[in-house]
């Protein structure tokens, strides 16, 4: 029972928030909506008993849009008084997604603990069978049989880095400051300064 | 005993992979003085592999043995010869391009690292049996891509053509992803054997969806019309070495690839995938000649070129024969030498300053000031046009022959209508050459390399090439062969 209930708390929260996404105006909004739907869709995988991919979700997903935030914060020049004066207005709402998503929490894992949810496969053949950690079984199939895409994941990403830099890297020719405290401690009064004695009238030459 | 085997059959990707990341640390440290010395290493790294793959092609391996990683990869005789044409044209824009880049002071030693990791993946997409490794080989060759379409940061256009081809690229990857995903929810598996096996039954809308969009997103990888668009743009802004690698390597490795995703995976549906290869060919050859016409940029005309050749090339595939994928290839490696040839050719007008001049008006009466180099562009474009007894003339005459004998008669005369209107601008090439006014605009002085590349494509679709045709065409056969062992 608590398994379907959290289903569809999970399948709800997900679409509502999906939805808001492309309708938020504010895209700072969007962004946070976005970050709940990730949440939400963890919800989901845990349920279908993919602990790995909820993980996977939170801290890739999650993580990720928190620097895509960032991005967008930069870009778009967002006036940040302007958001926080209506944080009194709005504080009830974010108290009740706040306790949405505890009430979540709780849910889900109640409902991972019960058991997992049939979906999809009515003869069972694919679900995972119960008590098998999927995070060893991922890394056991990815160390050995997916051995060679997994090195070559490896340099797709390096590829990316050395695309990065090359389109970005600029040598800087200018002179920085630094600062060589043994080279300032070793000047001499005599070797910075000279001592001139003009005539009356006449001027120095420097 | 898996991974030895395996191992061993992947030996010259490990080499590529290996070199790739050895030159990498030479290019950190050696900074961009370490240019030379990486570029030269690489080329040696992609002709060991060149020899490494070769006995595979010449022994036309096929059958279970070639498979690897528990056939995800299969390194047989077909993906053997794609490879080699795959090293041959990486290998000859390394050697063009520190000339190109030094003038600009722009030549950085990763250029050749991208180039090498750039074929790695394509290796890696010709030998693929799986969706997976198609889609990791894909991405591997087009990250290296978009980096090196961009190379010229600081030019307008380059940049300009490396984020055209990145967003481009980006959503045909997302749109053949989507059909991967439709295709293994359909038929239960990502190997291409099992995808065949799951589709025996019959196809259904799920099914055709998938691979609808499967096709969708590699004949944008070709740039087959309809999704020929950024082609042009991209061809004309990124730098000429790199535009002569996107228009030979990655181009072989898409076709190839597009034909094991058809007559493997798709192969218990032919009729499925026939038609839209019959549509994008005759689309691309009608489209290519067409839009050459009013070009004046000969980058932008050699781009409408390549999208003409591949329409050429699809009626090989078009056919689901064993003769029609040898002819493919045949013509492969004939357009590989012709598109070498002409962006060589294209390399070596330079002003006296080494400005690269790249339009029609610059070419004027360039027999008169240039003789050596107007005759070598003058073979070229009378081969590209299909004139016997040049190559190019054998190239369409073996894909033609493959269209007919499948019964495909329809396919082959509009394909031969329309190389008649694409005549059209290779042979303004030669009256703009041999019969207008010189205006003696090509000062430049090309470098020894330059000629023996243009030398060596020119010979290799010079008459004197026809004594090769029928060893070539034996090993085309047996890389076709063991395309349809493994279907």
């Amino acid at each position: 029972m608590i398994q379907v209930l959290a289903f569809y708390l999970f399948a709800i929260m997900v679409i509502a928030s999906g939805a808001l996404v492309v309708l938020a105006r504010n895209p700072v909004h969007s962004v946070l909506w976005l970050i709940l739907a990730f949440f939400n869709a963890a919800g989901l995988m845990i349920l279908v008993g993919a602990e790995f991919i909820a993980m996977l979700l939170v801290i890739v997903y999650v993580g990720a849009v928190a620097v895509l935030f960032l991005f967008v914060v930069m870009m778009l020049n967002i006036d940040f008084a302007e958001l926080r004066a209506g944080f009194v207005k709005n504080a009830p709402l974010s108290v009740a997604v706040a306790v949405i998503l505890l009430a979540e929490i709780v849910l889900g894992i109640g409902a991972y603990r019960v058991g997992l949810i049939e979906l999809g496969t009515p003869d069972g053949t694919a679900a995972p069978i119960l008590g098998e950690s999927n995070i060893e079984n991922i890394g056991i199939l990815l160390y050995s049989r997916y051995l060679f895409l997994f090195e070559m994941a490896g340099i797709i990403l390096l590829v990316a880095m050395i695309g990065a830099i090359v389109l970005t890297h600029r040598e800087s020719r200018a002179v920085r400051a630094h600062q060589d405290i043994t080279k300032q401690n070793m000047r001499r009064p005599e070797d910075a300064t000279e001592m001139k004695r003009p005539e009356v009238g006449q001027g120095v030459e420097l | 005993m898996e991974l030895t085997t395996s191992l061993g059959l992947i030996v010259p990707e490990l080499v590529l992979a290996v070199s790739g990341l050895i030159m990498l640390l030479f290019a950190a440290w050696g900074g961009n003085e370490a240019s030379k010395p990486v570029s030269i290493a690489c080329c040696v790294a992609l002709g060991g592999a060149f020899a490494l793959v070769a006995p595979s092609v010449c022994g036309g391996y096929s059958g279970p043995g070639t498979l690897a990683f528990y056939g995800q990869l299969r390194i047989d005789a077909f993906a053997g010869f794609a490879k080699l044409m795959i090293y041959a044209s990486a290998g000859a824009a390394l050697v063009v391009a520190p000339r190109y880049f030094d003038r600009l002071n722009a030549m950085k030693p990763e250029f050749a690292v991208l180039v090498i990791f750039s074929a790695l993946g394509m290796s890696i997409m010709v030998s693929a049996a799986d969706l997976i490794s198609l889609y990791i080989g894909l991405e591997l060759t087009s990250l290296a891509s978009y980096v090196l379409a961009s190379f010229l940061r600081d030019d307008d256009k380059s940049a300009e053509a490396g984020l055209k081809y990145f967003v481009l690229g980006a959503l045909a990857s997302g749109i053949l992803l989507f059909g991967s995903s439709l295709i293994y929810g359909f038929t239960g598996s990502t190997s291409f054997a099992g995808i065949s096996a799951g589709m025996a039954g019959g196809l259904s809308g799920g099914m055709l969806f998938g691979l609808i969009f499967v096709m969708a997103g590699l004949a944008f990888k070709i740039s087959a019309v309809p999704f020929h668009m950024w082609t042009p743009d991209v061809y004309e802004g990124a730098p000429t070495p790199v535009t002569m690698f996107f228009a030979s390597a990655p181009k072989v490795a898409a076709v190839a690839l597009l034909a094991r995703v058809s007559l493997e995976a798709f192969g218990s549906q032919p009729d499925a995938w026939q038609q839209i290869v019959t549509f994008a060919a005759i689309a691309s050859i009608v489209v290519g000649a067409l839009g050459a016409i009013g070009q004046e940029n000969l980058k932008r005309l050699l781009a409408f070129s390549s999208i003409n050749n591949v329409g050429f090339i699809l009626i090989g595939l078009a056919t689901a024969t064993v003769a029609g994928a040898s002819s493919m290839l045949l013509y492969l490696v004939f357009y590989v030498a012709m598109t070498v040839g002409s962006f060589v050719a294209l390399l070596m007008l330079t002003d006296a300053e080494g400005k690269p001049l790249e339009t029609f008006a610059d070419i004027k009466g360039l027999s008169t000031t240039r003789p050596a180099l107007a005759w070598c562009l003058l073979l070229i474009m009378f081969s590209l046009a299909g004139i016997p007894p040049l190559m190019g003339f054998y190239g369409k005459l073996v894909v033609f022959q493959a269209a007919v004998e499948a019964d495909l008669i329809a396919l082959a005369a509009i394909g031969i209508a329309a190389s008649v209107i694409g005549a059209f601008y290779y042979l303004k090439f030669i009256k703009v050459m041999f019969f207008d006014e010189a205006v003696d605009r090509v000062q430049g002085k090309a470098d020894k390399a330059q000629w023996a590349l243009l030398a060596l494509a020119t010979l290799a679709i010079s008459p004197f090439a026809w004594l090769l045709t029928g060893w070539l065409a034996s090993l085309a056969d047996g890389a076709a062969a063991a395309l349809f062992f493994a279907a």
